[in-house]
């Protein structure tokens, strides 16, 4: 049998203090390998966090700036991060102190080990004090300082109604052109979009003569200039003005454009404004399109708009024959609405509309008979070869009486009012633009698939509104009124973010 | 009484010097304070010879001696050994050893009566230990060393080992040398002892970063203290009331 002796280790006296201990590689006991070696070296005592009074985030460097609470697990990181040393040393606990909120204090308890010398591993509780300072994160900056814009451009259109401007603002969204502005302001006949740098406005001019006819204009004005180093401070303002044409206006065109547009007839409809204007002569379904370059040339303006549209009321629709893509020529019986239960009288329209009239529709278009128009160029034209009446498009007055809530809405731009606030009656009339403008959209498919619909709160709510419609109404429902289905829409994101939230569905047009 | 020096700006002292009863071998250093540090406390008692053995500084780890002989490697060269003899005592006998283990001082810690040695040296080897040192010769370890030498300093009064010498080791070697042992520590918690302090019955040299603790240790387990008359008196009555009680 082997004898296997109890080996007891004896004490030794520590080194430097002469206390008994267990004997250890550094033969030192802990205090005075503590006095000796201080682990915390290279970690700082003392840090300062940034902190946004106005958004209450704090600034994670370089440029991140992230909402925390006090003594959450995200400024505990945010802290920890902050100090350099930290990652030579192994972290085994890390915790807050408890301050006064309003100290702008900020106390970190670490717990952190290290091996000091071969094969001895010290661990040591320390105190690390954060002192909170007040930054002005970038966002707020922007915020606060709005007439710190360096370039701005001015989007005007001058006609009576704002329908264009609507349009644009959604197409602005969609393809969130507006995400480096600083500031876009309301004005007369327009929008102003302010921003932080030359090349932002440049991009905005761009993605606008992308989408729709303009003409721009550039200056600039000196702010100040350094001599010595040659360089200067500049403000930069585009001046955008749009083609003051829009869709279902009636025109006039100069004769010599309407010879140089394949001879077509000069009084024409607009039916489309793309990046061009597109015109159509209802009698022939002739079209044409008058580009930005021509139109500038020798501008021309709209005839009658949107607004001198009457209401018709359709007989007897006969089809002539020609057939363009969507449009149908066809001879077409009209009464007006307003003359029901005073007159007779009838109108004989040649219209593009045969496709979708039937008899007993309701139609919107222009009396020319009993119209005077004050244009040059239309009183040149011989007053005897003018029709009657031009329709313009299908109305559904019906539909409309209803005065249903939309299972959908629009986003909006976070604008700044003009200065002065609308009077009463224009507030009425931008009202009525905007519903007009909605209409717009809900007819036509085309321009409802350039813009970002969303579900209303109560298209969440109650997908199907018709379920709880009452029967006994006299009037019965326009068959082909043109619904918007549930699928076209977006989900809502929180509407309340404006200006700053974009579109995050995937279905975005990047630009060019 | 004990005393810090430093060789060159090394603690350890116990490499490049052997002292002993009767003389003490100081390496070749660049500069006489080292020498000088000796010669201060020995001069007029014993001599301090300046060698070099097989031509190399380490002198306190190639060779082993106590007062009454002096061991050299079988590396050293003619013309060292003819120094050697030249410089020391009549009395001391000085040998050459064929051993494999030629670090002598680290493999071999003696006294003037008992020598502990590396437990492979060879039988030769330590035959002439006990001829030449006139010692009783041990194989043994010092907390599971075999380097003797390195881990343990021996006077004729005491001991100082390794650190992790477990008490059972203690005992053990205590009982063998007939000497009082103590674990502790040189130069600031090193625990080669033996390149770190120089000890004979009456002095000891310890590297420039020992403590006073460490220090005061060795003084007291080395019986240093220059406390005359009143500490043997001391250690008689305890001894005479450990056998009479």
């Amino acid at each position: 049998m082997e004898y296997t002796p109890q080996l007891t280790t004896q004490q030794i006296l520590c080194c430097s203090c002469g206390t008994l201990i267990p004997p250890n590689p550094t033969n030192m006991c802990v205090n005075c390998i503590r006095n000796q070696v201080d682990i915390t070296e290279g970690i700082p005592k003392h840090a300062t966090i940034c902190f946004c009074r106005n958004c209450e985030r704090y600034l994670q460097p370089p440029a991140l700036w992230v909402p925390c609470q006090l003594e959450s697990r995200e400024l505990l990181a945010l802290c920890l991060k902050k100090l350099k040393g930290l990652n030579k040393v192994r972290l085994v606990d890390a915790g807050f102190i408890w301050t006064e909120p309003h100290s702008k204090r900020i106390k970190l308890k670490l717990t952190i080990q290290k091996e000091v010398f071969a094969s001895t591993i010290l661990q040591q509780i320390f105190e690390v004090e954060f002192v909170v300072s007040h930054q002005q994160c970038d966002d707020c900056a922007k915020v606060m300082a709005q007439n710190t814009w360096k370039a701005m451009v001015q989007v005007r259109q001058k006609v009576d109604h704002k329908r264009t401007f609507l349009y644009l603002e959604q197409l602005i969204i969609k393809h969130s052109a507006h995400k480096d502005t600083i500031n876009i302001k309301e004005c007369r006949d327009g929008l102003d979009f302010y921003y932080a740098s030359r090349s932002h406005a440049l991009k905005m001019v761009e993605f606008l003569q992308a989408v729709t006819p303009l003409r721009s204009k550039a200056s600039e004005q000196l702010i100040s200039t350094d001599i010595h180093s040659g360089t200067s401070n500049y403000k930069f303002s585009y001046s955008v003005e749009l083609i003051p044409i829009c869709k279902d206006d009636l025109i006039c065109l100069p004769s010599k454009i309407a010879k140089s547009l394949g001879n077509i007839s000069p009084l024409v409809t607009c039916y489309r404004v793309g990046n061009s204007v597109h015109v159509l002569d209802p009698n022939t379904l002739a079209t044409a399109e008058v580009s930005n370059q021509v139109y500038w040339r020798t501008p021309f303006s709209s005839l009658a708009s949107v607004k001198g549209m009457a209401e018709y009321y359709v007989l007897d629709v006969e089809p002539c024959g020609p057939v363009k893509g969507k449009f149908v020529l066809a001879d077409i019986q009209v009464a007006k609405t307003s003359d029901f239960g005073r007159n007779d009288i009838t109108y004989f329209a040649r219209s593009h509309l045969g496709g979708i009239l039937n008899p007993g529709d309701h139609v919107l278009g222009y009396d020319i008979a009993s119209s005077n128009f004050n244009n040059d160029a239309f009183d040149a034209l011989h007053r005897g070869s003018l029709p009657d009446v031009i329709l313009i498009k299908k109305s559904y007055p019906a539909h409309r009486r209803r005065n249903r809530q939309r299972n959908w809405q629009l986003r909006q731009l976070a604008k700044e009012e003009e200065e002065m606030a609308p009077r009463k009656q224009d507030q009425e009339r931008i009202e009525q633009d905007y519903e007009l403008f909605l209409r717009d959209l809900e007819e036509d498919p085309e321009l409802r698939a350039t813009v970002n619909l969303y579900k209303s709160d109560k298209a969440k709510q109650q997908p199907t509104p018709d379920v709880a419609m009452d029967d006994d109404e006299e009037e019965e429902e326009e068959e082909d009124f043109p619904e918007v289905s549930l699928d076209e829409l977006l989900d809502n994101l929180t509407l309340d973010d404006g200006a700053q939230e974009y579109d995050s569905d995937g279905n975005e047009m990047m630009m060019e | 009484m004990a005393v810090r020096a430093q060789f060159e700006n090394s603690n350890e002292i116990g490499v490049f010097a052997l002292l002993t009863n009767s003389y003490c071998l100081v390496a070749i250093g660049g500069s006489e304070n080292f020498y000088s540090v000796f010669e201060s406390e020995l001069g007029d008692v014993v001599p301090i010879v300046h060698t070099s053995i097989a031509g190399t500084r380490i002198i306190g780890r190639l060779c082993v001696g106590n007062r009454h002989g002096l061991l050299v490697p079988a590396t050293t060269t003619d013309q060292e050994l003819q120094h050697l003899r030249n410089s020391l005592p009549e009395t001391v006998a000085i040998q050459r050893i064929e051993e494999r283990l030629s670090a002598l001082g680290n493999v071999i810690a003696c006294n003037d009566y008992v020598a502990i040695c590396h437990p492979d040296i060879d039988r030769e080897t330590e035959e002439i230990i006990a001829d030449v040192l006139k010692v009783e010769v041990f194989r043994s370890t010092i907390a599971q060393n075999v380097l003797v030498g390195s881990y343990c300093a021996l006077s004729n009064n005491g001991g100082l080992v390794h650190p992790r010498t477990s008490i059972q080791d203690q005992d053990e070697l205590s009982s063998l040398l007939q000497v009082p042992l103590v674990a502790g520590t040189i130069n600031r918690g090193s625990d080669v002892i033996g390149a770190g302090l120089l000890v004979n019955d009456w002095c000891a040299f310890a590297g420039l970063d020992t403590t006073s603790t460490e220090l005061s240790v060795i003084e007291s387990i080395f019986k240093l203290q220059d406390n005359g008359h009143s500490a043997y008196v001391e250690d008689m009555r305890d001894s005479l009331v450990d056998t009479y009680a």
